[in-house]
């Protein structure tokens, strides 16, 4: 395999005695769409800040492009950044904001302002230059600071919660845009976001941050489908848990009852009392008529959240003290479950994971 | 008058009769006065521009006035070059906590009075001074320093000092309005700390360094305590002028017509200031 576009190696960061990052060693491919992803207070900014060199380490070393850049300030390293707040300059225009990396780039100005207006073009602002940045509203101040970083041609893009500031309907409709201007442009992004959601969307790869250490590093899918802890497994999506008991090659899942403990997912085996989880649309509850392709577990529904297209049923066990959540899709002439009805469960052991 | 009206009629009264008792009807009385002429012990009431002619033509008063002018300028422009640097200390190395305690500490000098200050700076400046004493003590000097008290220097010394904070505190507040992440992105984008303090702080806080200008330069070119205590012959400014009009000349219209003159000189001047500035500021 090529040597990474960057490489994190052994990196702590300490604020006094508080210790923000704590030894992170990160691998990052040129071309990548990158997420940290984390709850706030977990050290991803800082992650990012370290590698766009606002932030010094502590301990250990920043390698962009096979070069060390530890020490280096950063305006004299090879990435850009989209800030949190779009740092837009309120006394230029939108083209010199764009312009404004470029003082030092070679080329006449003729050039330049060429640079600048397929910039704007790029970002879907074309013929905006002339307009003052302060008049911006929130989703094109996202589209300058955005072309301001790109036109630069950096080798790395660093967006610090780019999507935060914006409503729902404009944050999707940006995810999308950003997906295709890195597919377009080819430069490798690396994204800092609390959503999960956001980070499964637009990453090729997600490290998971608690703590200052990195607890994940996956594509969106093996973290979804194989969290490596029950953390993990809580903050990316939603996930059923159910008290289990581990003896010998045998555990017994509360609700599910007894199966072989080589027929679940497991992140270690541990004898005694362990955790295992599902998906709440990994099982599906049986309508009268229907067959069970899997295992059946028995219980009572104990509430019902309708979505419109979907239906949330929690369901009390047999056996099992707290409710699981259960996703089903509603089918047109198929009746709602009610509050206190009997539910059958339909399982699959191999999408059940046994956590430490 | 609805009562809404009148309750609102009934709020502004006090201050507005205050502030036409005080402030329109004395400038109205200047600016009629201005129009007069002192015919020995009374005072000719014929509208005339006679006093006008006389300003603008009689060496002394242009002379007077243009060197008023150059001092206010020159305090000016020592003091927001000395304030802003304090300024610019206090907002971006002083700790968010103690920078109350920084601004607090600058007004301290007003904590004694105007005319104090004054004769202290005259004990620091005079010929057997706190300054020239040291020097001559220390063997750099063998006769004392005079051009530092009785003359513009003085005047320009003194008045710095007595503005400062006046300079401070405007170019500290513009500093603060900035958002810190503009620099960050100035360097993320290539500039060096100082030259994204040229293409990014400096602008941004020009504002405040505007309003440190007008505040310092409008009322230093009307003092009159400093150059009549520290400033000499060659010191005098266009306020002693006019209070040498209204006190032993007795010349009350042409005093009147002196002030006129000065007032609309600062208007002029702080309006160019005001309209260049917006000028430069363009996209804004």
């Amino acid at each position: 395999m090529t040597e990474p576009l960057i490489r994190l190696k052994g990196i702590h960061k300490y604020y006094g005695d508080y210790h923000a990052l704590r030894g992170i060693d990160l691998d990052i491919r040129a071309g990548e769409f990158f997420s940290l992803l984390g709850p706030s207070g977990c050290g991803k900014t800082t992650l990012l800040r370290t590698i766009a060199g606002f932030e010094d380490v502590s301990k250990g070393t920043v390698v962009i492009g096979g070069q060390d850049m530890t020490a280096l300030p950063p305006n004299k390293r090879p990435t850009n950044m989209v800030f949190q707040s779009y740092a837009i300059f309120p006394h230029l225009t939108v083209a010199q904001n764009v312009g404004f990396g470029l003082r030092k780039a070679k080329g006449t100005s003729e050039e330049k302002a060429k640079r600048v207006a397929e910039a704007l073009q790029m970002v879907g602002l074309a013929g905006y230059g002339d307009r003052a940045a302060h008049a911006l509203s929130g989703g094109q101040r996202q589209r300058v600071a955005l072309a301001r970083a790109l036109v630069l041609r950096p080798k790395v893009l660093l967006l610090d919660e780019p999507l935060s500031a914006l409503d729902k309907k404009m944050r999707e409709q940006m995810q999308v845009e950003l997906i295709r201007l890195q597919r377009q442009v080819g430069i490798t992004f690396i994204l800092v976001t609390h959503d999960q959601e956001e980070a499964l969307v637009m990453s090729d790869r997600i490290a998971v941050m608690f703590e200052g250490d990195v607890a994940q590093i996956a594509e969106a899918e093996t973290l979804y489908r194989r969290p490596v802890s029950r953390r993990v497994a809580e903050f990316i999506g939603t996930m059923n848990f159910l008290p289990a008991t581990v003896g010998g090659d045998e555990v017994v899942v509360a609700g599910l009852g007894r199966m072989p403990v080589s027929s679940l997912q497991n992140t270690a085996t541990t004898e005694g009392e362990s955790v295992a989880g599902f998906r709440p649309e990994t099982a599906t509850l049986l309508f009268p008529g229907q067959e069970a392709t899997d295992r059946i577990a028995e219980g009572t529904v104990t509430e019902v959240v309708y979505y419109g297209d979907m239906t949330y049923y929690d369901v009390r066990l047999t056996g099992a003290a707290d409710p699981v959540r259960i996703s089903m899709r509603n089918v047109f002439g198929r009746p709602v479950l009610e509050i206190g009805a009997q539910a059958r469960l339909s399982w699959s052991p191999g999408a059940v994971t046994l956590f430490r | 008058m609805d009562q809404e009206t009148r309750r609102g009629a009934t709020l502004i009264a006090p201050p507005l009769l205050y502030a036409l008792a005080l402030l329109a009807v004395p400038l109205g009385a200047v600016l009629v006065f201005s129009f007069w002429t002192q015919d020995y012990l009374t005072v000719d009431r014929t509208p005339t521009l006679a006093n006008y002619v006389k300003a603008a033509t009689d060496p002394i008063y242009r002379t007077i006035l243009g060197r008023s002018l150059v001092i206010s300028g020159a305090v000016t422009v020592l003091t927001v070059l000395l304030a802003f640097p304090v300024a610019y200390y206090v907002s971006f190395h002083v700790r968010p906590d103690r920078k109350s305690l920084w601004l607090f500490l600058i007004t301290i000098p007003f904590w004694t009075s105007y005319l104090l200050r004054i004769f202290l700076w005259k004990v620091m400046l005079g010929y057997n001074g706190v300054i020239n004493s040291a020097l001559t003590g220390l063997g750099i000097i063998d006769e004392p320093l005079t051009f530092i008290l009785y003359n513009a220097n003085a005047v320009v010394l003194t008045l710095s000092h007595a503005f400062a904070p006046f300079a401070i505190l405007p170019i500290f507040v513009a500093l603060e309005k900035i958002d810190r992440s503009l620099l960050e992105a100035s360097r993320d984008l290539g500039e060096t700390g100082v030259t994204t303090f040229f293409r990014v702080t400096l602008p941004l806080a020009l504002p405040g360094v505007i309003a440190a200008i007008l505040i310092v330069f409008i009322p230093t070119v009307g003092d009159y305590v400093t150059p009549a205590q520290v400033g000499g012959s060659e010191g005098t400014m266009i306020a002693n002028l006019i209070q040498a009009h209204f006190g032993g000349l007795n010349d009350a219209p042409m005093g009147a017509t002196l002030s006129i003159v000065a007032m609309a000189s600062v208007t002029v001047i702080a309006l160019a200031l005001v309209w260049a500035t917006r000028k430069l500021g363009g996209a804004r």
